[in-house]
């Protein structure tokens, strides 16, 4: 089995790496470039916890083949802050304890930073409804959803 | 595995042609992926074809829309002129997994996997749509409730990929709906479901009416008795009757932990007089 070169940008870098053609973009973005926020949940697209942003579009990591990120852009969590300066939606989640083991925070924090491109007034149905794919087992989600709407408002100016 | 990325589609047929053991055509891989890494499938190669020309374009002919197979339903949803036409159609196909899900599912690769319960697929058959299948022997259409021959099994043979999938014109005081019976409140599979599709005449009465059914037989089908029901009323309560035992009557359902058999077969007629309710209301109709 002969391995695919790729060359594609991730969190405005450029990398290459060789992968196996059965490996996904989560499997390299953890084993091979180090990027360990996204989070194997339950490699079936079920939980969310591998999001990752795929040519500005949310997607789950563990669904794409490596060899399928050839010449796209790759934005991860480790993207969101600039040095240490946390972005806002860190800064709200980690204000309202939005989270406990963490495990599926930096995928909230990814597809809450798709959402909020998309949509910078989401109502709070639209928040629910948006991160319905990003599941987490301990805070009952209702922090999660005032910390995102609070980084709305704080991101609008208002 | 081999992994292959064909540039044009004449490549992408010659390798599934000669392909050795199992190949798979990949466009959003939401159940291929799966499919990958539950073990139910290992496939020898890999075509994945989104960077075939038109594979990604949603195209305005002849008063429709032709949408490309590896077109997601993200795309989809955020194309206003085909919201516009089959609005029954694009919201059966978000609902279809997470918005993690929506940025690479497709509609050809919802109607592929075969799934009696796949969302878009009655939507679809209501709407009439056609697929555009290019194989080694040439291209063919084909209507898309032929497509699916049983639950994981299509009639495709080797070497053949859906491109696209026709969504024809329709006239004036048309509109379309689809609904599906869940548990819960998203991200789940259809224990039943209903596409409808109908056009109003001058008078104001329904003058044509297509109605699909999903998840309660091997694949979906046209209920063609419960359209022609339609044909000629508002949609009285007599006539929502007469639909609605047409379709229990072209329920085929298993019982499985989603739903019994009876249930299924009498939430999906529930489903299709509430989807030819919006249906009739988003042809501008008045009871």
């Amino acid at each position: 089995m002969s391995k695919i070169h790729v060359t594609t940008t991730v969190n405005g870098d450029t990398v290459e790496y060789l992968c196996e053609p059965t490996e996904t973009l989560l499997d390299v973005l953890r084993d091979r470039l180090n990027l360990t926020g996204a989070k194997e949940g339950c490699s079936t697209g079920d939980c969310g916890a591998c999001s990752v942003e795929l040519d500005g579009r949310l997607v789950s990591s563990c669904l794409v083949l490596a060899a399928e990120a050839g010449g796209k852009t790759v934005a991860t969590v480790e993207g969101m802050a600039k040095g240490e300066n946390l972005h806002i939606l860190q800064e709200k989640i980690l204000e309202h304890a939005a989270l406990q083991c963490g495990v599926c925070t930096p995928g909230i924090l990814v597809a809450a930073k798709a959402l909020l491109a998309k949509n910078p007034d989401p109502t709070e149905e639209e928040v629910r409804f948006w991160l319905a794919g990003n599941l987490c087992r301990c805070t009952g989600y209702d922090k999660i959803i005032r910390a995102v709407l609070d980084a709305a408002a704080e991101m609008r100016g208002a | 595995m081999r992994f292959e990325s064909p540039a044009t589609l004449e490549d992408a047929i010659h390798l599934l042609a000669n392909a050795k053991g199992t190949a798979r055509v990949l466009a959003g891989g939401t159940d291929v992926l799966v499919q990958m890494r539950l073990g139910l499938v290992t496939p020898d190669l890999v075509v994945d074809i989104k960077g075939i020309p038109g594979m990604r374009d949603i195209t305005p002919v002849d008063g429709g829309y032709r949408i490309g197979a590896a077109v997601t339903g993200a795309e989809m949803g955020e194309h206003a002129g085909l919201k516009a036409l089959w609005p029954g159609v694009v919201e059966a196909m978000e609902l279809v997994g997470s918005t993690q899900v929506q940025g690479r599912a497709t509609m050809a690769g919802n109607l592929c996997n075969a799934s009696p319960a796949a969302d878009s697929v009655p939507a679809m058959i209501a709407a009439d749509a056609v697929a555009t299948i290019e194989g080694p022997l040439g291209l063919r259409l084909l209507p898309v409730a032929e497509v699916p021959a049983g639950p994981g099994k299509t009639t495709l043979t080797k070497g053949e990929i859906i491109t696209s999938i026709f969504l024809p014109a329709r006239p004036k005081h048309s509109g379309d709906a689809y609904l599906r019976f869940i548990p819960r409140t998203e991200m789940d599979i259809a224990v039943s479901s209903a596409g409808v599709s109908l056009s109003l005449g001058p008078d104001g009465m329904v003058e044509f009416a297509r109605v699909a059914i999903g998840a309660v037989a091997p694949t979906a089908r046209l209920v063609e008795e419960a359209g022609a029901a339609l044909v000629g009323t508002q949609l009285d309560a007599a006539t929502l009757d007469r639909m609605m035992a047409a379709v229990r009557a072209a329920c085929d359902p298993i019982d499985d932990k989603r739903g019994t058999a009876e249930f299924r077969t009498k939430t999906a007629a529930v489903m299709a007089k509430r989807a030819a309710k919006t249906a009739f209301a988003r042809a501008g109709g008045k009871s």
